[in-house]
């Protein structure tokens, strides 16, 4: 039967020709449809003596099986073209620019801080503060600097209205307030703002220092450098830092150092430490037969421009955008 | 303190390097500051005397001379105006490498030059380029120029710490030098001056402990225009001391040499007996520095029978000043007690050499010898004839001792040194010993005033010991854990919610103008500054909005459109008489909402920009907003933060006045808030959530122009029982449609019921009762 291979021919041909799901399916419609070839067909099929209908049967049968697996194929491709086109059309430039508010930071000098804060408390420190306008007994006579004790004049002083409370001139005051309302042994850090009447290239009159205390019945001097050169490793993370400690004087501690540092050429002042002066235990109300220890001051501001390379201390507080971003 | 490399080692030499030397001064806590050779490197400059000059035939300003340098004699034309025959110049022969310039034979206008004579600049020693350098007299020509102005010699600046005076001199650090290398120094003693007038004041102590011993001398017939040698000019300059006047530079050489400052008077200035003294109150004293303070009670002083004379142990009174005619002196050598000093050098304000070393402490044993050593000086240079030592004394300071426990000192340094070496370590410092068993007894000499307690000998043993010899340890500590509060953000927590919305930190001064805080702080009355360095920092902020604006406005003068910061920080104020602080959170936006970005179209940041924000950060349920006022805020923007009811702070549209005020061109809206309230949060607490799906009804509601959207929200919210799970205001509308004077809040609410799902009846129901509650409540009307 020719005639149905024909058809299918046809089907196939006319299939190939269409390119939209519509006029495919008019085209179905003329071979399969109501009054389509293969229907009509079928139709004939009855006309057919008995013993040749099963035959011819079974031939339009699989002719209308390969036009409709060829249709489901047509459809199948014009799918696909559809969906490859719209693909295409929808296709952005990813490399245009991200939409919504931008991100803030922290100020560089935050960030020390926190590095600081975060370094010693895994270490088992609490963090403390305390009042910025001081007495003069806590900012001075405590830490044993009774009046008219030379060292005051190291301090360059911002007095209050009044003349009995200054700006405090370093951290160490927190020492005597954390003493006073805690129980030994302790452990505490004490990062905050700071001032002196001194302002050039080099310094400001408000700075920044972060103050470590540990009081126990042994800590030794040895512990103090122990401490002071893992924090200041860790901080900047190189073993290879060099920490110098170089007898020094300060009121509060005993024996003193200053702290200095060094990546390999010269030595940077960093800080001070030494071992707590009894004066000061005692005005912290711990009792100093049985307890001694440890405090350090170092200054955060100085730690920050060693950290991140920045060559001017006003940089910090002149807050231009163009410089706190680069911190984000 | 500043000294001669050279004098030093003259009186101990630790067989060091120069660079050896410094090391060992500075890891001895006497830091090194700096370290600067007296003159450059330069070679072959030799002393010559001029022997004739004469005038160059073809310049006017130069001359020709002959020099005689010793081995050889040369002609030099020189343009130096002071060049005169018999003068001894430095000579620089021809092949000589000067600082600036090689010499180098030359023909200067015709005659032939073999040389140069040189200034103090030519040789880089000095500023001085007015004329040659004149060497003096005692110097051979032909004399390498470096020997004999002693040139090979470096001027050291030392640091001292305020417990080490008795390193202010050169014997003082001579003596440290030798504990610290270990090696023995003896001073040679003082030979006594020959005392060949009878000449002599008593002395009247009438001030107790503050001055316990006053040596005094007179010394007559002295020369007033006497010279001060060349080699005591030199060490004086290079000890940063002026020269003034012979006997003047005497006593400071001295006070340079063995650490005991010297005062002397004109004798012929003096009326009777010498009484060291506290001023009687307002007596006046007009000193050397031209000052005329008003003296106290607590001043300490030195008198006559008629007058004060000076402010003892900080400086000299201006009329018995030894000057040109002074022939006979009255030399003062004393121990002051430094907290005396201490109240008049700082009570006035009044700094010296003097007051510097008397406040840090003078070894009280020092008088007798200081005062012979200038003596010998003084008839060496000046001549003259010394008369008796007088001398007054009271009970000196005592010198009690202290029990070292070699246990503890194990134990505050962490590292066992020995008991022999403790003591050892003390005696090189000049500390008596007593050993009594294991425990050691040690007694401070004189010249320490900073060895009273036990604490004050371990620091020493350390010290010496070296620092770098310690090991470093880290502590076994007792394990323990920190809290970590739940209910409490740390500040950095909130600090990084305000950074993740857009906002940059920024860290400003606590001091302000005045003018800002009038500006921006809603009390008045800052707590000031006695010695503010400026007015613009001379009051304690009381806000930081002030700061914030300008922030603001120094980065808007940078070019920068779109700005937002924020800032923690304490803020200052009063509490009856006290002072009190609090830390604040400030923050600002100006410019624009987002940063310039495609396909958003761009609008200035608002009000509700910023309340989104704080929003975020505190947790959207926690804040409400109530209408307010405030100094620097625009009057109909302006919000109280409340927390839980509690004011917690501000937030608002920086005043238009303001704006025109800091040069701002946009507006700004900015906020400030309590920090440690607002660090409060809840610890979370499990609520069923519901089974049944929510239904949502959107009413429109008209209300008039002043009804707050706030308060229609809370009405809401509290009239459906537990029904009316939410709502939320999702469009304002004024305009065609709505009546003048009013406006449409349209409000999404979402209705709720934990048991079941509600069917349209019961939701009908809710919002009937709802409307009828807002109308009543508010004039709420539904829109059509």
């Amino acid at each position: 039967m020719s005639d149905v291979d024909a058809i299918v021919a046809d089907a196939l041909a006319e299939f190939a020709a269409v390119h939209d799901p519509a006029a495919l399916e008019n085209v179905k419609a003329r071979f399969l449809g109501r009054t389509g070839r293969i229907t009509e067909l079928l139709k004939g099929l009855g006309k057919l003596p008995l013993d040749q209908r099963r035959t011819a049967g079974g031939r339009i049968n699989e002719a209308k099986a390969s036009i409709e697996q060829a249709l489901e194929a047509r459809r199948a491709a014009l799918r696909d073209a559809d969906l490859e086109r719209r693909l295409r059309a929808e296709a952005i430039d990813v490399t245009q620019p991200g939409r919504g508010a931008g991100n803030g930071g922290l100020h560089p000098i935050t960030l020390v801080r926190a590095r600081i804060e975060a370094l010693l408390r895994s270490m088992g420190f609490d963090v403390a503060d305390g009042p910025e306008i001081e007495s003069d007994f806590y900012n001075f006579t405590a830490l044993n600097m009774p009046a008219n004790h030379p060292a005051r004049s190291m301090h360059d002083t911002f007095y209050v209205e009044g003349g009995s409370h200054v700006l405090r001139t370093h951290t160490s005051p927190i020492q005597i307030h954390y003493m006073q309302s805690h129980r030994p042994p302790l452990r505490v850090l004490a990062p905050g703002r700071v001032y002196r009447s001194d302002s050039d290239a080099t310094h400001s009159p408000m700075f920044h220092q972060v103050e470590g205390l540990w009081i126990d019945e042994t800590v030794s001097f040895a512990d103090l450098k122990g401490v002071t050169i893992e924090l200041l490793q860790k901080f900047f993370e190189r073993t290879d830092l060099a920490v110098r400690f170089r007898p020094s004087f300060f009121p509060f501690t005993e024996p003193s150092a200053e702290i200095d540092m060094s990546f390999g050429e010269g030595w940077l002042e960093i800080g001070g430490c030494g071992m707590v002066h009894p004066n000061v235990l005692e005005h912290g109300n711990v009792d100093s037969s049985r307890y001694q220890g440890f405090a350090f001051g170092m200054g955060v501001d100085r730690l920050a421009m060693l950290r991140y390379g920045v060559d001017d201390l006003r940089l910090f507080f002149q807050n231009d955008l163009r410089f706190l971003r680069q911190f984000a | 303190m500043k000294f001669s490399e050279n004098w030093l080692r003259s009186v101990f030499d630790p067989g060091l390097s120069s660079d050896e030397l410094a090391q060992l001064l500075t890891m001895a806590g006497l830091e090194v500051e700096a370290r600067e050779p007296v003159a450059p490197a330069f070679e072959g400059v030799v002393v010559a005397r001029v022997c004739a000059v004469a005038a160059h035939p073809q310049a006017e300003r130069l001359h020709v001379c002959e020099v005689d340098a010793g081995a050889q004699r040369a002609r030099v034309v020189c343009g130096a105006p002071d060049v005169r025959a018999g003068m001894l110049v430095p000579f620089a022969p021809p092949g000589t490498r000067l600082p600036g310039a090689a010499i180098e034979r030359a023909t200067i206008r015709g005659v032939e030059s073999s040389g140069m004579l040189c200034s103090a600049r030519d040789l880089g020693i000095g500023e001085d380029h007015s004329g040659l350098l004149e060497v003096s007299a005692d110097a051979l020509p032909g004399t390498d120029l470096r020997a004999a102005l002693d040139l090979d010699d470096a001027v050291f600046t030392l640091k001292l710490t305020p417990n080490r005076g008795d390193c202010l001199s050169i014997h003082g650090l001579a003596r440290e030098l030798a504990a610290l290398s270990g090696k023995t120094l003896v001073f040679a003693p003082q030979p006594r001056a020959p005392v060949v007038l009878d000449e002599a004041r008593r002395i009247v102590l009438e001030a107790g402990a503050a001055c316990p011993r006053y040596c005094g001398r007179i010394v007559a017939g002295v020369d007033p225009r006497a010279k001060t040698p060349a080699w005591m000019l030199r060490r004086l300059q290079r000890g940063g001391v002026r020269p003034i006047s012979a006997l003047v530079d005497i006593t400071n050489y001295v006070m340079l040499e063995l650490g005991q400052p010297l005062h002397a008077f004109d004798l012929g200035q003096l009326a009777g007996d010498i009484h060291v003294r506290f001023a009687r109150d307002g007596e006046r004293l007009k000193l050397l520095d031209g000052r005329e303070p008003a003296l106290r009670p607590n001043h300490l002083v030195i008198a006559d029978d008629a007058r004060v004379l000076a402010l003892a142990g900080v400086m000299g009174g201006e009329a018995s000043a030894v000057d040109d005619p002074t022939t006979a002196v009255f030399l003062e050598s004393a121990y002051f007690d430094p907290e005396a000093v201490a109240e008049a050098s700082r009570g006035l304000e009044i700094a010296s050499d003097a007051a510097h070393r008397f406040e840090r402490g003078v070894d009280f044993m020092l008088a007798d010898r200081a005062i012979e050593r200038a003596t010998e000086l003084m008839l060496a240079i000046c001549g003259g004839r010394a008369g008796p030592l007088s001398e007054g004394r009271g009970s000196l300071p005592s010198r009690p001792g202290v029990d070292l426990r070699p246990d503890r000192v194990r134990r505050v340094l962490g590292v066992d040194l020995g008991t022999d070496a403790m003591a050892d370590i003390l005696g090189r410092l000049g500390i008596v010993v007593e050993r009594a068993g294991e425990a050691l007894r040690a007694t401070a000499p004189s010249f320490r005033f900073d060895l009273a307690i036990e604490m004050d000998l371990i620091e020493e043993i350390a010290r010496v010991h070296g620092y770098e010899h310690i090991p470093a340890s880290l502590p076994a500590g007792r394990a323990a854990m920190l809290p970590v509060p739940e209910q409490t953000r740390s500040i950095e927590a909130v600090k990084q919610a305000f950074a993740r919305r857009d906002f940059f930190e920024v860290v400003t001064f606590s001091f302000v103008a005045e003018e800002l805080e009038a500006d921006f702080a809603e009390q008045r009355d800052p707590v000031a500054l006695a010695n503010p360095i400026a007015s613009q920092m001379s009051v304690m902020r009381s806000t930081l909005l002030g700061s914030l604006v300008e922030c603001v406005r120094f980065n808007v003068a940078r070019k920068q459109e779109r700005v937002r910061l924020f800032e923690a920080a304490a803020c200052f104020g009063r509490a009856g008489s006290a002072f009190r602080e609090v830390q604040r959170i400030a923050g600002i936006c100006y410019g624009a909402v987002l940063p310039e970005q495609w396909g958003q179209a761009g609008r200035p940041v608002d009000f509700f920009d910023l309340k989104g924000d704080l929003e975020a950060v505190l947790g959207a349920h926690l804040p409400s907003f109530m209408p307010a006022r405030h100094r620097a805020f625009h009057p109909g923007q302006t919000a109280r933060v409340l927390l839980g009811g509690r004011a917690v702070g501000w937030l608002g549209t920086l005043h238009p006045r303001l704006l025109q005020k800091y040069e701002l061109a946009a507006a700004c809206v900015a906020f400030e808030l309590d920090l440690d309230t607002i660090r409060a949060r809840e610890l979370a607490r499990y609520r069923t959530v519901a089974r049944f799906p929510p239904v949502r009804r959107d009413v429109a509601l008209v209300v008039d122009h002043a009804v707050a959207a706030g308060e229609l929200r809370s009405t809401i919210l509290g009239c459906g029982g537990v029904r009316i799970a939410d709502a939320w205001l999702f469009d304002v509308y004024r305009g065609k449609g709505v009546p003048e004077g009013r406006k449409s809040l349209a409000f999404r609410v979402l209705l709720q019921d934990t048991e079941k799902t509600l069917t349209d009846a019961e939701v009908d129901e809710v919002v009937a009762r709802l409307l009828e509650v807002l109308k009543q409540k508010h004039g709420a009307t539904l829109r059509s």
